[in-house]
C-alpha cells in the first residue's frame, strides 16, 4: 500500500474532471493528475461524457448556452466519492456559478431536483491542489523535480478559492526543488479568458509585468494550478526566447528521482 | 468631456492609453503608495472583515429600503431648516442647481458685502455627483463660474483635463505636470515643485475665492435618515470653508448616500478614510443638519438624485453596486485600471466600480465594452469595504449586453456570438467535442512552425484571435489528447502495481465510461 494511502479517508475513487482545454491542449496535465493520484493510492475514474464546466460561456455572458453544461456536469459526476479538477478557474465556476445556474435551470423545467444535486455535490469538487492538502491533508506526495522553480498564483486559486499557502507547500516538499518567490504573486497575470483576445493591448501590458516579475527570480521553471494562465505567460516567455518554460503543478508533483529531466 | 453615451469602446481607448508611458507610470506610482498606506492601516485592525461585514449589511438595508429612508432624510431635513429638491435625471438636476445658484449669487451680488460683490461665481467642493452630471458646464452656459476648490479637482478645472480617480482625481498627473498648469494658469513663473510649493500655490489662489463667494456647491459622502444630516469627509479643509463660509449651500447627492441611522456612520468612517487614502480617519469629517441661525450658511439646499439609480436598485443581481461608498480602493487594486488609467473608462466612474455603474446609470445600450474591461481577478471584491462581488457583477452585465445584443440581427450574427454558439453546441456532445478536437488538431498543425528545438508553435492567428498572437506564441496541440491517451492506456488494477506511468499505450479499455444516452442533447 502506498504510504500516504489511508492518512484520511482510505482509498478514493477520485473521478478526474480534466477540463476542456486540459484535455485538448494540456494531456501532460491530466497524466500528471493520474500519476500522483495513483501513486497516493487512489483509484481515478474518467467518465468519458465530460466536456466543459461552462466557464468560458459563463464568464464572458453566454450564461443560456452555459446553463446545459451545468446539468452535464452533475450527470456525470453525481456519483462520484471525490472530483478533483486541475483548473482553479474551472472550479470557481463550478462552485460560484452552478447554484444560481442550476436554479434557473429548474425554474426553466426539465430538471427537477438539479438545485439539490449541484448542492449535494459540490462539497466533493475540489480543485487538484486543494484535494491533496485540503481533502487528504498532505505536503508531500513523493516527488523530486531537480528545477528552479517559481509559482504564479492564480487569480481563481488565490482569492476565489482561498489556496493559500497550500500549493507552495506542495512544492516545498518536492525533493530537489529549489523554490523562488515571485514578487507581485497576487497580482493578475491579465489572462483573464477572452478578456485576453477582447482587451488585447491591456492584457498584454498587464503579461510584460508578469513576464518580468518571472524573469527576474531567475527561475527555469514557472509553475502555477492553471494551465489557462500558464498558456498565456508561456506564450509570452516563449515570443520572447526566454528559455523559461511554463509547467502545471501537477506535472512537477507527478515527477519522481529516475524520470527524465 | 467624460460621456459615456459619446465614448469610444473601451478596448480602443485602452489600446491608446497603454501606449501613454508618463501616464501609466504616475497611475501606477500614485496607486502603488496609496495602497501600500491602505494595507498598513487596514492590518492594524483586527477586526477588518467584520467591519466590511458590517458596512455591507448596513449598506445593503439603507439600499434595500431606500425609499423610506430617502423620506424620513426630506422630513428631517426640512424639519432643521433645509430644503429637499428631487430631480430624476442629470438635466433636472442641473435645472434646479443652476437656478438655486443663480438665485443665491443674483441675491449676493445685489448685497455688497466687504465692499466685493461677486456676481456669478460659486466655490465648489470636490463631488463626482456634480461631474456625472457635468454640471459645471451648466453652470457655465449660464454664466456662473464654478471654482474647485479640492487640490486635485483644481488641478484637473485649470488643465482643462477630466477627472481620472474617483478620490484622487488628478492621479495620472505628476508633480511636473502639476507645476506647468500652476505657473500657466496662476501666472507663477518661477514656482517650484515641491508638494509644499504647490499646496502653497493652491492655498493663494483658493483662500481669496473662500473669503469672496458666497455660494457653495457640495457632494455628500452620507445622507443621514434618521437625522436629516449630511456628511463630507475630506483631507484638506477646504471642504470645511465651503461648509461653513458661504451664506448658500447646495448640496447635490446620489439617492445611493442614504444610510438609515446616524451610528451606521461608526462603521463607514473608519473603513471608508482607511480604504480610500490610507488615513485612519480623515482630517476633516464635517455633518450638518440643516440651518443653524447665524451659523454657517443660512439657505440650505439638498438635491437628491436618481439618473439611472432606480433602474440599478430593480435589477436583484446588480443591485450591491449602489451599496458603493466611492472610497476607489476597487480602482487602485485593479490591475487594468494600473495600465490604462481612468479616462480609458470614458465616464467620471472609471475603474471596477465604473465597469459595473457606468452601464447600468446609462440603461446598457451604451458603455457595453466596459464590464469587459476586467480579467475577472477579484481584486476589487477582496479590498471592497462594503464587500461588493464587482466580478459577480460585471459577469451578470455581461449576460444583459449579449441579451441585447441577441436582439438584433447584427448582433446575432457577430462572429463572437456565432462562435460562441458553436462551441456551445460542441460542449453540448461529446461526439462533437471529440470532432472539434480533431478538427482543431488538423487547424493548427498547418499553422504552426517549428521553433527550432523541435516543438510546434504558432507565431500568428486569425481574426479575432489575432490579439493573442499579438504578444504570445500558441503551442500547437499535442498529437494526442488526454481522453485519447486515457483510453489507451492499461486498465489499473486493484493492487496499483506499476500500471500508472504516463504515456503507456495499451489495450484500450480502462475505466472510462460510456456517456449516459441522455448526455448527446442537441
Amino acid at each position: 500500500m502506498p504510504r500516504h494511502a489511508l492518512r484520511l479517508g482510505g482509498i478514493l475513487q477520485v473521478a478526474l474532471f480534466i477540463t476542456c482545454y486540459n484535455d485538448t491542449l494540456f494531456p501532460e496535465c491530466g497524466k500528471s493528475v493520474v500519476r500522483v493520484l495513483e501513486r497516493l493510492g487512489h483509484t481515478v475514474e474518467f467518465p468519458a461524457g465530460q466536456t466543459c464546466c461552462g466557464q468560458m460561456h459563463a464568464n464572458t455572458g453566454y450564461r443560456d448556452e452555459a446553463l446545459p453544461l451545468v446539468a452535464r456536469f452533475v450527470e456525470q459526476f453525481a456519483h462520484a466519492e471525490a472530483v478533483v479538477i486541475p483548473s482553479s478557474s474551472c472550479v470557481t465556476t463550478i462552485r460560484e456559478q452552478y447554484p444560481s445556474m442550476a436554479t434557473e435551470l429548474e425554474e426553466r423545467g426539465g430538471h427537477a431536483g438539479l438545485s439539490r444535486a449541484v448542492h449535494d455535490l459540490l462539497p466533493r469538487v475540489f480543485e487538484f491542489s486543494e484535494f491533496l492538502t485540503k481533502r487528504l491533508g498532505l505536503a508531500d506526495v513523493g516527488a523530486y523535480y531537480p528545477h528552479r522553480v517559481t509559482y504564479h498564483a492564480s487569480c481563481h486559486g488565490l482569492r476565489a478559492l482561498g489556496l493559500g499557502d497550500g500549493p507552495v507547500d506542495l512544492l516545498r516538499a518536492v525533493g530537489g526543488i529549489e523554490l523562488v518567490t515571485l514578487p507581485n504573486v497576487e497580482r493578475c497575470c491579465g489572462f483573464g479568458g477572452t478578456f485576453a483576445v477582447k482587451n488585447a493591448a491591456v492584457s498584454g501590458a498587464m503579461l510584460a509585468e508578469k513576464v518580468r516579475d518571472v524573469q527576474n527570480t531567475g527561475a527555469e521553471i514557472c509553475c502555477a494550478c492553471d494551465n489557462s494562465c500558464l498558456m498565456h505567460i508561456g506564450g509570452a516567455l516563449h515570443r520572447q526566447s526566454t528559455g523559461i518554460r511554463t509547467v502545471h503543478l501537477a506535472e512537477i508533483l507527478a515527477a519522481e528521482e529516475g524520470d527524465p529531466v | 468631456m467624460l460621456d459615456p453615451r459619446t465614448a469610444r469602446p473601451f478596448p480602443i481607448v485602452a489600446a491608446e492609453a497603454v501606449r501613454d508611458t508618463q501616464m501609466r507610470g504616475n497611475v501606477r506610482h500614485a496607486t502603488e503608495v496609496i495602497q501600500n498606506k491602505r494595507a498598513r492601516v487596514v492590518a492594524e485592525r483586527g477586526d477588518w472583515q467584520a467591519l466590511r461585514e458590517a458596512g455591507k449589511r448596513l449598506r445593503e438595508h439603507a439600499i434595500r429600503n431606500m425609499d423610506a429612508y430617502l423620506l424620513e432624510f426630506e422630513r428631517n431635513c426640512t424639519r432643521a431648516g433645509g430644503t429637499v429638491h428631487w430631480a430624476r435625471d442629470a438635466a433636472e438636476a442641473q435645472a434646479i442647481v443652476v437656478k438655486l445658484a443663480s438665485e443665491a449669487v443674483g441675491a449676493s451680488a445685489g448685497t455688497p458685502t466687504a465692499g466685493r460683490p461677486a456676481p456669478g461665481e460659486v466655490i465648489k467642493i470636490k463631488s463626482m455627483t456634480t461631474e456625472e452630471i457635468h454640471l459645471n458646464g451648466a453652470l457655465e452656459a449660464a454664466g456662473i463660474r464654478p471654482y474647485e476648490t479640492d487640490l486635485a479637482e483644481l488641478i484637473i478645472q485649470l488643465g482643462q483635463d477630466q477627472p481620472s480617480h474617483i478620490v484622487v482625481p488628478a492621479l495620472h498627473k505628476n508633480r511636473q505636470q502639476i507645476r506647468e498648469i500652476f505657473r500657466r494658469e496662476m501666472q507663477l513663473p518661477e514656482l517650484g515643485e515641491t508638494p509644499q510649493e504647490l499646496a502653497e500655490a493652491a492655498r493663494q489662489f483658493l483662500r481669496e475665492k473662500f473669503l469672496r463667494v458666497e455660494t457653495a456647491i457640495s457632494g455628500a459622502n452620507f445622507l443621514i435618515a434618521e437625522t436629516g444630516g449630511v456628511c463630507v469627509v475630506e483631507s484638506e479643509g477646504n471642504g470645511r470653508m465651503c461648509l461653513t463660509l458661504p451664506k448658500t449651500l447646495i448640496t447635490i447627492a446620489g439617492i445611493d448616500k442614504v444610510v438609515a441611522r446616524f451610528r451606521d456612520l461608526e462603521v463607514l468612517v473608519q473603513t471608508l478614510p482607511r480604504s480610500a487614502t490610507g488615513e485612519r480617519m480623515n482630517p476633516y469629517n464635517s455633518i450638518w443638519t440643516g440651518v443653524r441661525p447665524g451659523d454657517g450658511p443660512q439657505n440650505f439646499h439638498v438635491v437628491l438624485l436618481d439618473n439611472g439609480r432606480t433602474d440599478v436598485l430593480a435589477d436583484e443581481p446588480a443591485r450591491q453596486t449602489l451599496h458603493c461608498i466611492r472610497c476607489g480602493a476597487c480602482q487602485n487594486a485593479c490591475p487594468v485600471y494600473r495600465e490604462t488609467g481612468g479616462h480609458a473608462y470614458g465616464s467620471v466612474y472609471a475603474g471596477p466600480i465604473g465597469a459595473i455603474l457606468t452601464p447600468q446609470l446609462l440603461g446598457m445600450q451604451h458603455a457595453q465594452s466596459l464590464p469587459y474591461a476586467s480579467s475577472l481577478c477579484g481584486a476589487c471584491y477582496e479590498v471592497c469595504p462594503v464587500k461588493i462581488n464587482i466580478p459577480e457583477v460585471l459577469i451578470h452585465l455581461r449576460s444583459r449586453v449579449v441579451k441585447e445584443q441577441a436582439a438584433s440581427i447584427s448582433g446575432r450574427l457577430h462572429p463572437e456570438a456565432l462562435a460562441m454558439r458553436a462551441a456551445a453546441s460542441v460542449f453540448r456532445s461529446e461526439r462533437r467535442f471529440r470532432a472539434a478536437q480533431r478538427a482543431g488538431r488538423m487547424a493548427m498543425k498547418t499553422m504552426a512552425r517549428d521553433d527550432g528545438a523541435g516543438q510546434p508553435w504558432i507565431r500568428s492567428l486569425p481574426g479575432y484571435l489575432g490579439g493573442w498572437t499579438s504578444v504570445r506564441d500558441l503551442k500547437a496541440m499535442p498529437k494526442q489528447t488526454f481522453r485519447e491517451w486515457w483510453e489507451q492506456r492499461p486498465h489499473r488494477t486493484a493492487d496499483g502495481q506499476d500500471r500508472n506511468k504516463p504515456g503507456v499505450p495499451d489495450h484500450p479499455t480502462g475505466t472510462t465510461k460510456q456517456p449516459p444516452a441522455s448526455v448527446e442533447s442537441a
